[in-house]
């Protein structure tokens, strides 16, 4: 996925628990323009229900997420 | 009337399990893309009340604000406190598996913009001034500036 997408920003969530990964998430989504992609990877379970639900809420675009092993990596495009 | 993609809230207590879940409500929502607002009233108040700020002015208020002084570090659970040994361990605990503490989550609250009302009938009763509030706090208001609020929103939660 990412050598298809070139990402704007990279954030690591490692290690974060609710409601850090959304909160990050925003919090670097208002920093970019519209169109812009961030890639993410995370390690708490929770972010599979909350990143998808955080993108419907906020208006987002989730394009991919996915579990690797104890990793969770997700690509989203700020449309919001 | 048209509701706004909007959630507003009330914290009444002052328990460290309760306002911990509060502000995870408020940040998840202020991330979101909602606008949140937390109207603080009674033991909620301290939640955003300055650290080790002594309070009261006649004998009852001031032995309330010894009793219930310092921030929002030194607000217990709801349940097991065992006079601070329940926080401590709470904290601990919280801390050993990278949950973000009380005071993160509130910077947090402050840092997406969630809006932070202190209700001034019970900072009156509890005899608490205005400057003992966070700076990141609104004037103080009354209900009816809660009310039109919570009017305007999706979501609105007492806690």
């Amino acid at each position: 996925m990412s050598d298809v997408i070139k990402p704007d920003v990279v954030l690591d969530l490692k290690g974060l628990l609710c409601p850090m990964p959304v909160v990050k998430l925003q919090l670097a989504a208002k920093k970019l323009q519209p169109g812009q992609i961030i890639e993410g990877v995370a390690t708490d379970p929770g972010v599979m229900a909350d990143i998808p639900a955080w993108a419907r809420t906020s208006g987002n675009e989730l394009l991919s997420i996915e579990q690797q092993g104890k990793e969770y990596h997700f690509v989203v495009k700020k449309t919001a | 009337m048209e509701k706004d993609n909007k959630l507003s809230m009330v914290v009444f207590s002052g328990d460290m399990d309760k306002v911990m879940a509060a502000f995870i409500i408020a940040t998840g929502a202020a991330a979101s893309g909602m606008e949140v607002t937390m109207f603080f009233t009674f033991w909620g108040l301290k939640a955003i009340q300055k650290d080790s700020s002594l309070t009261g002015k006649g004998l009852f208020g001031r032995m309330l604000g010894l009793m219930n002084r310092g921030g929002i570090e030194t607000i217990g659970p709801s349940r097991f406190n065992f006079g601070g040994v329940g926080r401590w361990m709470m904290k601990t605990m919280m801390k050993q598996k990278n949950v973000a503490s009380l005071r993160e989550l509130r910077d947090m609250a402050i840092e997406l913009g969630v809006k932070l009302m202190p209700c001034q009938m019970s900072m009156d009763v509890l005899e608490i001034d205005a400057d003992k509030m966070l700076p990141a706090a609104t004037a103080p208001v009354g209900v009816a500036a809660f009310i039109e609020e919570a009017a305007h929103s999706k979501i609105t939660l007492f806690i």
